[in-house]
């Protein structure tokens, strides 16, 4: 099956996906599934979100062949797809910025998001200022305390910012309290969901306004190489920058396609991120997909060192392929990820988040293992400006 | 015919209106749900649901959210709970319908969790998450057991989705009166009554409103447009609030059930 005949029109890749809601939100779905097939088509929204995307986030973003970091592995060519340098620092205003278009086109005035490590919020929040609209995100305790900065970018950016104190305090809790919102304020708001996740049409939608990481890609791997990469990696937390790179790849059988899961303090200790490589099917914000749960069914909780990857669950579309065995998926540890850190620090001098960290640890695993003509291209999905607290406090350092 | 069925007949028969009590099982222990039970049944409410606890209960306000959390904290399970109604059939013919999100229930095993539930004695369930779109296969499995799936509707539900629902809900029809999760509210929405009379008109079934009824007043209110009224959080909160006293919470929910009890008989 090609890649573009999914989800196919109820919204499922294979068993995955779906609409898994309370009656309230089903009509709004529908309604948002028909503005956005108009949308689509209508040559004025494409030009806005085209216009916006050039002028205001800055792309295309460069494809930055990483020869330092690829001298120090010794192996395969490295290149790195720089969503670091769009406005706001990460891929996610991709999404944001054409959510918030959609939002003028239903004429709703209020967007809401949630976010873990804050950058999906950020990138709302801006979204939000831009084109004047009422913004919350809903963000969890345990994360406004890891990420201080981000809370405040988006209160300078007029957004409020709800914490949320149920459950872990984290992403997922901040997911469901912004669909407890949703269900309350449906017919004046919309939710902007920040990846790859939630109810159909929310996977494909994302995805959509993702893919131009890999469309770009591919564009510019055949300027400078004349021909595709033998490989791509992206982290995945919920997978929307991962899926905004693969997508583009998926019918393209002879690109190996890798997403790494944050394997934590160690996969052994049960303390990770990795649904993918390490849970079972089932359902919580409203699909169905790979999730973290126990014996009862009860969601049990993610660990990692980065608030991104965070996540019990993952986007449908990744299950279906992990199940086709079309993109494989490994899994890069907390210690691990801050090794990739500090190397793409000191070879390249580009400070990395701790989301993408992982995908840049897996490379430096990989490549040496690859002969000198293969080519790696790997999403570098935020910059790390954002986790330097963080990492200062783990190092012992007081800034 | 069911148990849900029969009641609702003998209650249209007399002209009554039906009055559904939730509690979470398990809140905070099985033990106490059993007790709650018969409190309940005792006090005159015609069905009794019981919430199945869930880590992420997204239709949920804060009140049973939390007594969701009591329950798990105390190694609640949906095998524990269909245990439970199996020791309550002993000795009661009240029909007992489980609410519950898809998670548990699709990590049990939805056929083996309709046999077990079956054979327990459960009559319905209601599975917020799981709207007709995605049901298919849980409902036939369930109708062809006889046991009752029953639908939810909503104040934002088009002319389409409520004729679908009329059609596809068994038992009675779940009205969500409030476009927002589950938790008291002090008075009832506006537009209430043009909704419900749309129900009507696509369905002879049964149609129970719930969500953020919180007392007598609003269950008169409520019923004199339907055929009954559910109510959990104002209940849930009080088994919350005399949790260090159970004798004092038995006899809370005793007066509450009671006095909406009254309220719809009269």
């Amino acid at each position: 099956m090609k890649a573009a005949e999914l989800p196919n029109a109820k919204g499922h890749f294979g068993m995955y996906g779906g609409k898994y809601v309370i009656e309230t939100l089903m009509p709004a779905l529908k309604e948002l599934e028909a503005l956005y097939k108009e949308a689509q088509t209508d040559p004025q929204f494409q030009k806005d979100l085209k216009y916006y995307l050039k002028q205001y986030v800055g792309r295309p973003s460069s494809l930055y062949f990483a020869e330092n970091l690829t001298k120090e592995l010794g192996g395969a060519k490295v290149y790195l797809k720089r969503e670091d340098l769009n406005h706001t620092g990460a891929h996610k205003i991709n999404n944001t910025i054409g959510s918030a278009l959609l939002t003028l086109r239903m004429g709703k005035k209020r967007v809401i998001a949630e976010t873990g490590a804050g950058q999906h919020g950020v990138a709302t929040a801006t979204a939000a200022a831009l084109f004047g609209l009422e913004c919350d995100v809903f963000m969890g305790e345990e994360d406004i305390k890891r990420q201080a900065l981000n809370v405040f970018r988006m209160q300078l950016l007029g957004a409020k910012v709800i914490p949320v104190s149920s459950g872990t305090r984290t992403l997922k809790d901040a997911t469901s309290e912004a669909i407890r919102n949703w269900i309350t304020t449906v017919e004046t708001t919309h939710y902007i969901i920040g990846s790859v996740v939630g109810p159909h049409p929310y996977p494909m939608i994302v995805r959509d306004f993702q893919k131009i990481i890999g469309e770009e890609t591919i564009e510019q791997i055949q300027e400078t190489e004349q021909r595709l990469p033998d490989l791509c990696v992206a982290c995945v937390g919920g997978g929307s920058n991962s899926m905004g790179l693969f997508y583009p790849f998926i019918d393209h059988k002879d690109v190996g396609l890798i997403g790494v899961e944050a394997a934590g303090l160690g996969i052994e200790t049960g303390k990770h991120g990795a649904s993918l490589s390490h849970g079972n099917n089932g359902v919580l914000h409203g699909m169905m997909s790979y999730l973290l749960y126990d014996d009862d069914g009860q969601v049990q909780e993610a660990h990692s060192i980065s608030a991104g990857l965070d996540y019990p669950g993952v986007g449908c579309e990744h299950s279906y392929y992990k199940d086709t065995g079309r993109i494989q998926y490994e899994t890069i540890t907390d210690d691990e990820a801050l090794e990739g850190f500090q190397l793409l620090s000191k070879t390249e001098g580009i400070i990395p988040a701790l989301e993408s960290s992982h995908a840049i640890a897996h490379v430096a695993k990989l490549a040496p293992k690859l002969s000198k003509d293969k080519i790696i291209v790997v999403c570098l999905s935020g910059r790390g400006d954002k986790d330097v607290t963080q990492i200062a406090e783990r190092m012992g350092i007081q800034l | 015919m069911s148990r849900i069925e029969e009641r609702f007949n003998t209650l249209r028969s007399n002209n009554q209106k039906a009055l559904v009590a939730f509690i979470t099982a398990g809140d905070p222990d099985l033990e106490s749900t059993r007790q709650l039970f018969s409190v309940i049944e005792k006090n005159g409410a015609d069905i009794v649901e019981l919430g199945v606890p869930f880590s992420d209960p997204l239709a949920d306000g804060p009140v049973i959210q939390k007594s969701s959390q009591r329950s798990l904290k105390n190694g609640t399970t949906l095998k524990k709970i269909v245990n439970l109604v199996s020791e309550i059939r002993k000795d009661s013919e009240l029909p007992i319908v489980l609410m519950s999100s898809f998670n548990p229930i699709h990590v049990y095993g939805f056929r083996q969790f309709v046999d077990d539930a079956v054979s327990a004695g459960v009559d319905g369930i209601i599975v917020p998450d799981l709207p007709p779109e995605e049901s298919k296969e849980l409902e036939d499995y369930a109708n062809s057991k006889g046991l009752d799936m029953i639908f939810l509707l909503a104040p934002t539900s088009t002319p389409d989705r409520v004729e679908m629902v009329a059609q596809r809900s068994r038992g009675f029809i779940y009205y969500v009166s409030l476009t927002g999760t589950t938790g008291v509210r002090s008075q009832l929405p506006p537009g209430i009554e043009t909704k419900l009379l749309e129900i009507r008109k696509a369905s002879e079934r049964p149609v129970l409103v719930g969500f953020g009824i919180s007392g007598p007043e609003q269950a008169r209110q409520a019923s004199g447009i339907s055929d009954g009224v559910i109510i959990g959080s104002a209940i849930v909160k009080l088994i919350e609030e005399h949790s260090g006293n159970p004798e004092i919470r038995d006899q809370k929910v005793a007066e509450f059930i009671s006095s909406i009890h009254q309220t719809l008989k009269s």
